[in-house]
């Protein structure tokens, strides 16, 4: 059986059966499929080289020898909304309830280094996530958690480094030392140029605050992922899955070669940055992109970056289903939508997994919604059998032959992005955001004009619709309850103290002083986040975006 | 005839911006004069650019969560820079019940997820009809 005699079977076969119109047909980024895969579509497939087996390189198959039957994935379900307290109450209920990591989702004031009571946080605070201002809001969001026995990630990216300072004293005040802190801050500030948009400083002083922190977290918190670079943004804003993947992986191999460039050993600090990405709506096309992603990040790692340690190779990952892919118009159906994402996360060997809650386009989750989204996790990992046997669908032609097409679309990106100077000057050029801002509207159209359905939205729709959903309102109270403790601390800390504390950060922002020393002694003071990042911004500046569609 | 020019602006620090982005677009496909803001607005600022370029409409786009204070927050400025005409509509995450209560305070139409763009122009173009 030669792979030419079964090429011409296939031409003669296909010429037989009607195939439907090819633009009907395609993965939901616009990647035509044909009818049916066979060996002739992966002529050059080697196994070894391809796959491998799973724990080895190049890790197509899994980042673990035994994957899910050593340890099931991390359920981690983001959240965070009102007060730190209101916070605290939903993580206890989420972990008494079966998750197994946690994850903070912080207010947009937050996001931004702002504090509760600055003027632009009017109408913001708690709404989008938890609010934490200071020390005194981190030990609140965490009492009663030890948090020498969780995991947890922050989705915290401009002041990452103030949050996981704050984060580091509270473990201090409980009685645990740094080097036992496992969690994830996700610091990723180029995904937030190119689609999150929430970044404090121009792009070169905050690659100098990441190196800080890789070297910082090398030292002393050793077990910590300092990055958690992220394709979900970016998928979010609109991206096709190649997008996703291409962006994400250069904007990886841009901090590796900032570590390098800072004389960090790249076995030093590769094995603590992680991934992040989106499981989207079409199921193959996704676990091809999580296949594909291990494979490139092995081989740029240890061929172009000479990271010797296999532990610098692995592309370990958590996984979000899509928010955008959810509809407003019958909102239960988007428990179905998620679980299908979560199975092809699960198949594509994720580490750790958030599955959105049905009432997500209304507002933040209820308590019963993020409930069924977290017993879904628990219905694949303990009822599906899908956990038995590792990459199941590793040498299917189909998902084969797609993973190598991510893979080679990724490649057209890197030698793209490449010719514009690199990932930095690309997003100072506007280019990751106009393609992504393209494939957006590209995709919006094919709804509008029915060619891509959306189940409720475009087709099947109910007349006369009602919301029969309940939906979480945030206090307006929260605001101001948030405010007063605010002026209650400045008031009774020691103020000498905290500005003493500010101007040595400044010093070492001036010079090239690791950061994170003069971050923890102004956390310690009680210094606020609005204050330390305003220090910052008075020597590093600020950025932005000039505005274009 | 002067062609319907239209604001469509970020309030406030909310960067979920792939909605402004593609409603701009369909509204200028459509025909319309777009100028889009551009992230981290603060209703002032909102306000004064809807005035200075002689907008008839102002889209706000909010994921935020914040709609109830920022979409009075504009309509109060317009009003008081002598500009209550401009009519402020807008789209993003926003409950059923905030949307009656701004419907209330006079606020135009409010789209939510799952909104096709032509329904949005249909919408002005209803609005305006003597400028479409």
């Amino acid at each position: 059986m030669t792979i030419d005699r079964i090429s011409e079977e296939q031409k003669r076969w296909q010429n037989l059966v009607n195939q439907g119109k090819p633009d009907q047909f395609t993965t939901v980024s616009g990647i035509p499929v044909q009818i049916i895969y066979t060996p002739a579509d992966i002529p050059d497939f080697d196994y070894l080289r391809d796959l491998g087996f799973p724990g080895e390189y190049p890790y197509t198959r899994g980042i673990r020898h035994n994957m899910y039957r050593g340890r099931i994935w991390t359920m981690r379900q983001f959240s965070g909304f009102g007060t730190a307290q209101d916070t605290n109450a939903r993580y206890k209920f989420l972990l008494a309830h079966g998750e197994t990591g946690l994850s903070v989702a912080f207010d947009f004031p937050t996001l931004y280094g702002r504090d509760s009571d600055d003027s632009m946080s009017k109408g913001e605070v708690g709404k989008c996530g938890v609010a934490v201002s200071s020390l005194e809001d981190m030990e609140t969001l965490f009492e009663g958690i030890p948090l020498g026995e969780v995991s947890t990630s922050m989705t915290i990216n401009g002041p990452a480094a103030v949050l996981w300072a704050f984060y580091i004293v509270t473990a201090e005040k409980q009685g645990v030392p740094s080097e036992k802190l496992r969690g994830t801050i996700q610091n990723d500030i180029l995904k937030e140029y190119i689609a999150q948009k929430s970044w404090l400083f121009p792009p070169e002083p905050s690659l100098r605050i990441i190196t800080d922190i890789m070297a910082f977290g090398a030292k002393h918190v050793p077990k910590w992922n300092t990055i958690s670079i992220s394709g979900y943004h970016i998928r979010e804003a609109g991206s096709t899955a190649a997008q996703e993947l291409a962006f994400t992986l250069k904007d990886g191999m841009t901090y590796v070669e900032a570590g390098i460039k800072a004389g960090l050993d790249v076995d030093t600090f590769a094995p603590r940055l992680s991934f992040f990405f989106n499981s989207h709506l079409d199921f193959f096309e996704e676990i091809a992109k999580f296949r594909a992603a291990r494979r490139i990040w092995a081989r740029e790692m240890r061929n172009t970056y000479h990271a010797k340690k296999p532990e610098s190779w692995l592309l370990r990952f958590h996984t979000q289903t899509a928010g955008c892919t959810l509809t407003a118009q019958q909102p239960e159906n988007n428990i179905v939508r998620t679980a299908f994402q979560a199975l092809a996360a699960v198949l594509g060997g994720t580490q750790s997994l958030h599955t959105n809650s049905m009432d997500e386009t209304w507002a933040l989750p209820t308590e019963k919604a993020v409930l069924i989204a977290l017993r879904t996790q628990q219905l694949i990992a303990e009822e599906a059998g899908v956990v038995n046997c590792i990459d199941p669908l590793g040498g299917s032609y189909y998902v084969e032959a797609l993973t190598n097409k991510l893979e080679e679309q990724a490649y057209e990106y890197f030698q793209k992005i490449d010719a514009l100077g690199g990932m930095v000057k690309a997003i100072e050029q506007g280019y990751p955001q106009r393609e992504i801002a393209e494939a957006a509207y590209r995709y919006q159209r094919a709804v509008d004009e029915g060619r891509r359905v959306v189940v409720g939205v475009n087709k099947y729709l109910l007349e006369g619709e009602k919301l029969e959903i309940p939906i979480l309102k945030i206090d307006p109270r929260v605001e101001q309850e948030q405010c007063e403790r605010l002026r209650r601390l400045r008031q009774r800390r020691d103020n000498a103290r905290v500005h003493r504390a500010l101007d040595d950060l400044k010093s070492a922002c001036a010079g090239k002083d690791n950061v994170m020393y003069p971050i923890l002694a102004a956390v310690r003071a009680y210094a606020t986040l609005g204050e330390i990042c305003g220090a910052m911004k008075e020597v590093f500046g600020t950025y932005a975006e000039p505005p274009m569609f | 005839m002067k062609k319907l020019r239209i604001l469509i602006a970020k309030p406030g620090l909310d960067g979920h911006d792939r909605g402004a982005k593609v409603v701009a677009r369909a509204l200028r496909d459509a025909g319309f004069e777009v100028i889009y803001t551009g992230l981290h607005q603060t209703p002032e600022m909102i306000a004064e650019a809807a005035i200075q370029e002689d907008v008839d409409a102002v889209g706000l786009s909010i994921l935020s969560g914040a709609h109830m204070t920022l979409f009075p927050e504009v309509m109060r400025l317009l009003k008081e820079k002598g500009a209550p005409d401009i009519l402020v509509f807008g789209g993003g995450i926003i409950p059923k019940e905030d949307m009656e209560e701004l419907y209330k305070i006079g606020c135009g139409r409010l789209f939510g997820p799952g909104t096709p763009t032509p329904e949005i122009i249909d919408y002005l173009k209803e609005k305006f009809p003597d400028r479409c």
